[in-house]
Parts: C-alpha cells; sequence; structure tokens
C-alpha cells in the first residue's frame, strides 16, 4: 500500500465522501507500468485515474509535464480541465493543469511547448501532433503518467492504433512512463490491456464494483409503431408524457438526421413549452456548447441527441434515457443507460422506444441480451499498416530517424507486437518514395536516407503538409450552414454530397428548424427560415451502426418462436401476416423475396450475415446480374437482408447464388467496386497519399482535383502488388467485405433456398425501402437511363441547330442533315 | 452498342467535326486530331510541392488512350490543345521509356503543340509550338475568348451533371456552340469544372450543347 498526502483524505472527508475502494486500488498500484481499471459510468473513474498524479504533485517537486490525459472527444478534455481545477484547488495543491486540442489558440500551444503544465488534457491527434515537433524530447523529458479516457472506444480503432504508436515513441522518450486506462464494462478487459501496455510488459486489471442492475424496459405506446421508418413519430405523444413525468430526459436516436426530424415532430407536439434542446455532431460548436451549459444548469428537460452524448460529460440530473430506434448494439445501449442516474448505487432507467415493427423484435432481442449481461464482441485489432505509415512520417518531422530504432519502438505498441521487418520496410518505403513499381522520379523523393543512414524529409515544407493531415477520423467532405444575411448565425454543417443534391427552394431540418435552401455562397450554404412547411429530410452525416451479431441471432430465434406471447400485439399481427404473404426467415434456410415497385424490379436476400457480409452478397449479386444483362440499378445491405433494384425481373435468382460460379474470379471482380474504392481513399489519406481537401483551394474555383478513384484504377491497372491495394484488401476483407460470412452463410444453407414471388412488398422488406446507405451499380442500367434522359433532354430543348444528331457510321462523318 | 454513339458530329463554322466519346476532336476532312490538356507529369506535382509521390502511371495511361485513336484513325496532324504538360519542366523529366512511346505517336504526323498557362514556352520533344494555329475556318488556342469565332480550345476541364431516374451522373464533357468549341480534359489525373460554373455559363451562348464522354458520345442541351 502506497502512502499518499493527507490532503486527499482531508478533502474526501470535507465533501462528506468515502474514496471508493477501487480509487484506493488505483493509489495502491499506482507504481505499476500499466493499469486499466474497469468501472460503470459515475463510479468517479476520472478521479481514480488522477489520484496517483495527484499524490505524486502535491510535493510540489516535479518540474515539467508530469501527466498526460487523453480522451477521445475534445469537449471532454476542457470539461476534465475545470472538473480537476476545483478539487486542485480546494486541496491548495501546487498543480497546473491545462488542455490542449484542435480548439486551442495558437499562442497558447506554443507557449505550452516551451513550458508544459503539470498536467497535459489532449485527444489522440493533439499529441500525435506534439510527438511530430523537434522539441518533443525536451517536452515529455520528464513525463511520469498517461491516462487513456474511455479506452473501450479507441483501443480497436485506428485512433487507438495511432495513439499507441504516439506511446511508443513517448515511452522512448520517458522510459518511466506509467500507463492508466479508463474503460467501461466490456466483454474481454484483456484485449484492451494487452493493447495498452508496452509490448511485452502486463497490465495489471482493476475492476470496479458494477452496481445494481439497470431498469430497463420498452416504452409503452397507445399506438403501434409503423411498418417501416425510422422517425418514432407514433410515440411523440408518450414520449412527451415521459418528459413530464421526469426531471431531465435524454432521448438517444442512431442518426442525426433522425434526432432532428423528431426534435421537429417534439417541438410541435410541445404545448406546455418545456425546454427542450437538440445536441449532435454536426451543430456548431456554440450551439452545442450552448445545449451543454443549460443542460449543465439544470435548466433543460430534455435533450434529443445522437453518439455526441454517449461519453463524456456528467450529468447527475438525468433520471430517464430514451433510446429512439433499434440499439443495435449492447455495450452501447448500456453505456446510454448510464447516462441516466449518475449517482452510483442508484439504478439506471432507460425505455426503449422502436421505430417500425422489425425494430420491436431487434429491442426486445436487444433487452433479453442486457439483462443476460451478455455484451457484444470486438472485431480483433490488427496492426493498420496506414497508421504505420503516417506514424513514420510523423517521426520524420520530428527530426532525422533511425529506421532499425524506430522498427524495434513500434513493436512495443500493441498490435504491431509481431509486425515482420519487412511490413515495416514496405511502409518506409512508401512514405520515402511511394514504393511504386515504376522508380522514376528519385529526385522529388519524400524521405532521404543521409550518408550516416538516418532518414529524413528531403522538403521542409513536408513537414507542414505532414501536420495537417494527422488523424485517422475520415471527415466526410462537410459545408457549413449559414442564415442568409450579413452576420448570418452559423447553424452547422452538412455533407457536401447531400448540399449538392438541393435547389433552391428546398427545405430542409437543421438545429431544429426548417430552412430553405438560398444557395452556395463561398462554399457556405445559405439558408432562410421557412416556417410551417413540410422539410425534406437531411440526410447529412447518417451514421450506420452495424448490429451485433448475438442480436441477429437473438433476432432468428424470435422469429423461430412457437408463437410471440411476449411481443406486443401489433408485433404478433405483423409477424403473422409476413408469415402469410411470405415466410420468416430462419436459420439454415436463405429466403428470398421478389416483387415489383414504382417501375422497377427488386430481389431480397435474408440472409442474416451482419451488414457487411449482405453488402458484399450485394456487390456480388449486382456483378453476376449485370453479366446477365438483368440490368441492376443498385443496392442497399442491412444486418439481415440485400435489398436489390433493377430494370428486369429476374427469373432465377437462387442460381446467383450458386457457390462455385460465385467464389469463381472473386479477386477480380472485387478490385473494380464501390467498396473497395472507399475503402482505398480512407486508407490513403491515413498513409498520406492524399490530403483532405483544402477549402481553399475549392474556393479560387480552379478545376477540381482529380477523385482517388483514379489513382486506385491506376494503381490497379499498372501496379497492382502496391502496398496501397495491399492495405485496402486486408481493410475490406476483414472489415467491408467480410468473405468469412458469405462462404459460412452459403455453406450451412446447401440447397435450402425458398423463393417467394410477391405483388407488392412485403411486410419485413418494407423497412429497408428507406435505409439510407444505398450503393449505385454503374453499369449497363445506368447508361441507358443516362441515354434516355439526354435524349429527352436534347428534344425538349429544340436545339437541334447545333446538332446532326449521331451519324450512322463512324467514319467519314456526317455532311450536313438532309 | 453501335458505332455511331462513339461520337457525335456537328459542325462549326462550316467545318464537320466528331466529338469522340473518348474525349477527343476529330476533323476528317482535314484528318486534323484534336487533344486538350494532357498535364503529363501532373503525379509529381506534390511531391514537387512536399508531398507525397502519386502513382507515377499517369503519363503511360494517358498516352495508351490517345495511342488507341491515333490507331484507329490514323491522323495526319495532331494538335494539342495545350496544358500538353503539367509544368514548365515536365517535358524534360519525362523517363526515356516514355519519350521513346511518345516519338512512335508522333512518327509521319505534324504535331502542334499550343501554349497552355502551364506550359508556356519551349518543349523538350520534337514537334511545332504555336500559341495558336489557324486551320481554314478554325482557329485552335488553349483559352476560349469571348468574342471568338470558330474557336478550338481547351483550358476549363468542363464536366456536366446529368440527373437521371436513378441517380445524377456527372461525366467530363465537349461543350459547344455556333461559335466555339471547348473540349474536355484528356489526361488521366485531371479533374473537371462544371459546366454551371459562372466562369462557362458566361462563356457559352444560350443554346449550347455538352457531349458527355466515356462508353458513349451523349449530347444534351448544356446544364447550366
Amino acid at each position: 500500500m502506497s502512502t499518499y498526502p493527507q490532503a486527499i483524505d482531508d478533502w474526501f472527508h470535507s465533501r462528506g465522501w468515502q474514496m471508493h475502494p477501487h480509487q484506493r486500488q488505483m493509489l495502491a498500484c499506482a507504481h505499476a507500468p500499466a493499469t486499466l481499471l474497469i468501472a460503470p459510468t459515475g463510479g468517479g473513474k476520472t478521479m481514480a485515474g488522477f489520484l496517483p498524479t495527484l499524490a505524486e504533485l502535491a510535493a510540489g517537486q516535479h518540474t515539467g509535464l508530469h501527466t498526460i490525459y487523453v480522451s477521445p472527444l475534445k469537449a471532454l478534455a476542457s470539461d476534465i480541465a475545470r472538473n480537476l481545477a476545483q478539487p486542485v484547488a480546494d486541496m491548495a495543491l501546487p498543480i497546473r493543469i491545462e488542455d490542449r486540442t484542435g480548439d486551442t489558440p495558437q499562442t497558447r500551444k506554443r507557449r505550452q511547448r516551451a513550458d508544459p503544465p503539470h498536467i497535459l488534457l489532449t485527444t489522440p491527434e493533439s499529441l500525435a501532433l506534439l510527438v511530430s515537433y523537434p522539441d518533443a524530447p525536451k517536452i515529455f523529458a520528464n513525463l511520469q503518467r498517461i491516462v487513456i479516457d474511455e479506452i473501450h472506444a479507441l483501443a480497436i480503432s485506428k485512433r487507438g492504433a495511432q495513439l499507441f504508436l504516439a506511446l511508443s515513441r513517448l515511452q522512448a522518450l520517458a522510459p518511466g512512463l506509467r500507463r492508466v486506462g479508463l474503460s467501461a464494462t466490456v466483454e474481454h478487459p484483456a484485449t484492451i490491456a494487452a493493447m495498452m501496455a508496452a509490448h511485452p510488459q502486463n497490465c495489471t486489471i482493476i475492476n470496479a464494483d458494477p452496481g445494481p442492475a439497470p431498469d430497463i424496459a420498452m416504452l409503452p405506446t397507445a399506438e403501434a409503431p409503423p411498418w417501416a421508418g425510422g422517425g418514432a413519430a407514433y410515440a411523440i405523444e408518450a414520449v412527451m408524457q415521459e418528459i413530464k413525468r421526469h426531471k431531465t430526459t435524454l432521448i438517444f436516436h442512431n442518426t442525426r438526421a433522425q434526432a432532428e426530424l423528431f426534435f421537429h415532430r417534439l417541438w410541435m407536439a410541445n404545448d406546455a413549452a418545456l425546454p427542450i434542446g437538440i445536441h449532435h455532431g454536426s451543430l456548431a460548436r456554440a450551439q452545442r456548447e450552448k445545449v451543454e451549459t443549460a443542460m449543465a444548469q439544470g435548466q433543460l428537460r430534455a435533450v434529443v441527441c445522437t453518439g455526441s452524448l454517449d461519453l463524456g460529460i456528467d450529468w447527475g440530473d438525468v433520471d430517464l434515457v430514451l433510446q429512439i430506434g433499434a440499439p443495435k448494439n449492447v455495450k452501447r445501449l448500456i453505456q446510454r443507460i448510464g447516462r441516466a442516474n449518475h449517482r452510483y448505487n442508484a439504478p439506471s432507467k432507460a425505455r426503449l422506444v422502436p421505430a417500425n415493427r422489425f425494430e420491436v423484435v431487434e429491442c426486445i432481442a436487444a433487452l433479453q441480451a442486457a439483462r443476460a449481461g451478455q455484451l457484444d464482441d470486438d472485431p480483433p485489432p490488427t496492426a493498420a499498416l496506414d497508421v504505420l505509415c503516417q506514424h513514420i512520417l510523423i517521426c520524420a518531422c520530428a527530426g532525422p530517424f533511425c529506421a532499425d530504432a524506430l522498427y524495434h519502438e513500434i513493436r512495443s505498441a500493441g498490435a504491431y507486437q509481431a509486425l515482420p521487418r519487412a511490413s515495416f520496410d514496405a511502409c518506409l518505403d512508401f512514405c520515402a518514395t511511394g514504393g511504386y513499381a515504376l522508380r522514376a522520379y528519385d529526385r522529388w523523393q519524400r524521405l532521404q536516407q543521409r550518408p550516416d543512414g538516418l532518414w529524413q524529409l528531403r522538403d521542409p515544407r513536408s513537414a507542414a503538409l505532414i501536420r495537417q493531415n494527422i488523424g485517422t477520423i475520415q471527415d466526410i467532405d462537410t459545408l457549413k450552414v449559414r442564415m442568409k444575411g450579413r452576420g448570418g448565425a452559423p447553424l452547422g454543417e452538412v455533407e457536401e454530397s447531400f448540399a449538392a443534391t438541393l435547389t433552391q427552394g428546398d427545405t430542409f431540418l437543421m438545429a431544429g428548424q426548417i430552412v430553405r435552401y438560398e444557395g452556395l455562397r463561398e462554399m457556405t450554404v445559405e439558408v432562410s427560415r421557412a416556417p410551417g412547411r413540410q422539410p425534406k429530410v437531411a440526410v447529412f452525416n447518417g451514421t450506420k451502426f452495424a448490429t451485433s451479431t448475438q442480436l441477429s441471432q437473438r433476432i432468428l430465434q424470435i422469429f423461430a418462436q412457437e408463437d410471440w406471447r411476449d411481443l406486443p400485439a401489433h408485433t404478433r399481427q405483423w409477424l403473422e401476416l409476413q408469415k402469410t404473404v411470405s415466410a420468416l426467415p430462419v436459420s439454415g434456410e436463405l429466403l428470398i423475396e421478389s416483387f415489383p415497385l414504382e417501375g422497377r424490379e427488386y430481389l431480397c436476400f435474408y440472409g442474416f450475415a451482419g451488414r457487411n457480409a449482405q453488402q458484399t452478397l450485394g456487390l456480388i449479386l449486382t456483378k453476376r446480374m449485370e453479366e446477365a444483362g438483368h440490368e441492376p440499378l443498385g443496392f442497399v445491405a442491412t444486418d439481415y437482408a440485400t435489398l436489390i433494384w433493377g430494370l428486369q425481373r429476374v427469373e432465377n435468382p437462387g442460381a446467383l447464388l450458386e457457390g462455385a460460379a460465385l467464389r469463381a474470379g472473386l479477386d477480380g471482380w472485387l478490385q473494380g467496386n464501390a467498396v473497395m474504392k472507399r475503402t482505398f481513399r480512407a486508407s490513403a489519406t491515413i498513409a498520406g497519399l492524399i490530403q483532405r481537401s483544402h477549402q481553399g483551394l475549392r474556393k479560387s474555383g480552379r478545376q477540381a482535383t482529380f477523385s482517388s478513384d483514379i489513382l486506385y484504377d491506376t494503381l490497379v491497372k499498372f501496379d497492382p502488388e502496391h502496398l496501397l491495394l495491399n492495405i485496402t484488401r486486408t481493410e475490406a476483407m476483414r472489415g467491408l467485405v467480410d468473405f468469412g460470412r458469405i462462404e459460412h452463410m452459403l455453406e450451412s444453407l446447401g440447397q435450402n433456398i425458398t423463393l417467394r414471388r410477391l405483388a407488392r412488398v412485403s411486410p419485413l422488406a418494407a423497412p429497408l425501402l428507406l435505409e439510407p446507405g444505398r450503393v449505385p451499380v454503374k453499369g449497363a442500367a445506368q447508361e441507358r437511363l443516362l441515354q434516355e434522359e439526354t435524349a429527352r433532354l436534347l428534344a425538349e430543348s429544340g436545339l437541334a441547330s447545333l446538332s446532326q444528331t449521331s451519324s450512322p457510321a463512324p467514319t467519314p462523318p456526317a455532311k450536313a442533315p438532309a | 452498342m453501335s458505332a455511331s454513339d462513339m461520337h457525335f458530329s456537328f459542325t462549326l463554322q462550316g467545318a464537320a467535326l466528331q466529338a469522340r466519346a473518348s474525349g477527343l476532336l476529330w476533323w476528317a476532312d482535314q484528318r486534323a486530331l484534336c487533344v486538350s490538356d494532357l498535364h503529363l507529369g501532373k503525379s509529381l506535382r506534390p511531391a514537387k510541392h512536399g508531398g507525397a509521390a502519386l502513382p507515377p502511371f499517369e503519363v503511360i495511361d494517358t498516352l495508351q488512350r490517345l495511342g488507341a485513336e491515333i490507331a484507329a484513325l490514323n491522323p495526319e496532324t495532331v494538335i494539342c490543345l495545350g496544358d500538353s504538360f503539367d509544368d514548365a519542366t515536365a517535358s524534360t523529366e519525362l523517363p526515356r521509356t516514355i519519350e521513346t512511346h511518345l516519338h512512335r505517336l508522333q512518327d509521319g504526323r505534324r504535331w502542334i503543340w499550343i501554349e497552355g498557362n502551364h506550359d508556356p514556352g519551349p518543349v523538350a520533344l520534337p514537334g511545332q509550338l504555336m500559341h495558336s494555329l489557324a486551320l481554314g475556318p478554325l482557329v485552335f488556342r488553349h483559352i476560349a475568348t469571348p468574342t471568338g469565332s470558330g474557336e478550338v480550345s481547351g483550358h476549363y476541364h468542363p464536366k456536366a451533371t446529368v440527373p437521371t431516374r436513378a441517380r445524377a451522373i456527372t461525366r467530363p464533357c465537349f461543350l459547344l456552340d455556333h461559335a466555339r468549341v471547348i473540349l474536355p480534359a484528356f489526361g488521366t489525373y485531371t479533374g473537371g469544372l462544371a459546366s454551371s460554373h459562372p466562369a462557362l455559363a458566361g462563356l457559352m451562348a444560350p443554346g449550347a450543347l455538352a457531349v458527355l464522354t466515356g462508353p458513349r458520345a451523349l449530347a444534351l442541351p448544356m446544364p447550366r
């Protein structure tokens, strides 16, 4: 048991508090090289992480940086700065605390490098940026501890990979560095522990008391949920009643667009004019901060929100959490439930509100899993090579480096412990020369090896470019939205692709109000107020959560039940109707539905293989349909089904699935598809091949830069074994493509395929029609539509004078028209 | 697909021209083939400014596509409408194999390099360097002039977006009215400027056409 200053004990007593057992344990383990604390929300987790730091700094002997705190959220870093300042002031400890994120002013950032505080609160990206400075050895020389908050949200992601690589650098600069991870409840703590410790050191795991079981159930509503759709409009009245009955309610949504729609409807039904706010990641920072402040002061009765409030700030007054839409993932559900009642040892209260009848089944499956305490498995982390490329470039920014030493160093970082030297060398070669089969341009290398063997940047301007590009989060290109007129208030952001679909007069929801699109000015979307209109829904940042495998299996089990006495009557009837007009999917059999709708032919494959596998199935099937002349137009995949539409009816869809043909030449066609290109774009950006788009360039109205798809196509054609293509294949296989599950599905199916020809859409297929994230098929059907449309436009315009229309023969060219 | 889909025929100041699906302009009476904005050497641009080296395969890809059209049409004259090289030094930096490839294309033809804003001044390769070229009723230059007539130019990399029943489709395109035709960029690593951009919408007369390139040459009223 290590000793700690009396001031800390006194402070707890003065507040009438007792130190939690896990907080004592953290003090006792203060000298362990790595410690992982698993504790529920509200368990004084952050304080537990900082107690050893406060104890060590109490004497005032330490100079320079002592502890770095890393959080996945900027807002959390600045929030902790405030929350930590109070006890430090109360205990009269000689400790300086500052935060450093993308929002910190430049002057303060510069000062922090020359004169760092004792405790620095930051994000993985800002930390990587600090590591890239030549004065990093000086900044981190006295560093003792690093505290990683919400490590469960980081560990298995590329942000985590970047953080652990940065840690390997810090450990080399400050060998005595001790690591602490703070995590919510997870299924496999050992996986996270192995990631965060410096390989091959061990990590101590401390488990806090998980507290009482939460009170969770479905929200009873007078009206039945609809067959399809994600709005949950039917539940507005019931939700309003719940808000009135509780002090503060958090209303979670899975997407920002759904949150906006729901907030709008809630506001219309808000006869009592209760203070209700909205909070999501696409809103302007000022808007979000306003809601956060009002919430912290207890002024709001409800906040409609998204994952932006999954993590972070503790609000003691929240006494109800509502989840609108199926939770998709039990771990996220548990975390959201934990937002209600942040008092340790008080049960959290949460109610689920399915948006349609399929989601009723999903919600019941999630309730079963949550009550059984069965969390979802995380995919195993892998050594992401694109992140390693970025790390090599970051190290080059800090100064000349030795390849052997860097290789040795990065092998201490969790996922990279088994990285072969050849893979490292390929990444280094990519950073230096591009690593292309054609090596013609050595004088323009990005990294050069000096006569003494160290590697350095050829052009000092590279450092600025590399620093601008640090990070692994793939932000979609967005445009700011602002009220028209001088000094118009900024409202938030929409995806560029969404803005491109707007024409003047279109209306959409933004920051809880209906706005009218006026035009695009200097890359800002200008809008005006449009009261009382029906909005065109904003589809900006339609984040999709994938349903975990275990939830999918539970849903199939519910389908297979003898009767559905435990389901609400409306859902029971809905399932019975599906059984009557078509069939219910069951394990070991593939249900295919075929139906016409609005001039298109639809096929629906209920594979229940997870979103990624269903998406790959969509790619394979549309490819085969294209070859067979069925003219597919596009498809959409969910965790349960793939819905394909096209111009022609397919007579024997089961034949599309014949195993041998399906597997033949997979690799060849795979290269050309949209999913691969999307994966390539992400990895090429992280690895530093392409820059994130610069506002300045777009503003100048110059010809837009060509798309990364062209780079991909060129590499596939001329250099198919290039590092980035290998990375893309690996990523796609494990992530977006998920071949394994398709193979598994096909094997378990054998010949068990049921085809149902329907006159109209089935109850089960209806929700898919409204699913976002459609993948276009750029084939014959597209060419046919384009031909039809251009011909129609030309005929309508009466612009015949310029055209002689296409000539019947290619050469010689036609003379004047007859 | 019928062969007629592969080009769109029109007349400009009496000259019968073909806007080809490949993005090239063919004047059969003169046996003249016109190509714009090859931007050879563009893959090096980021690297020269401290950025990453892009895959250096755009030159070979561009020349292979150009070569296919030359083989099909056997032109007497090839007119490159400027910005053939991405910068002033790019023509000196081409690898030897690429230079050989280019020489093969040039062999036995009149080859004209029109100066562009990216590549003003001499070219370190065979061929005739000109500011502009007058041929019959037509004049070939890099950038269109507001008062030009019978003018063939490039520079803007025009592209057009067509809304169809399924989705909006964007492709590089020719723009043409009674006074001028603007060619799409041919280089593999070239982006595009929307036909609705004021620079293009202001230049082209009412009633102008866009001819999409790609699998087919498709004409439509220029989207503004």
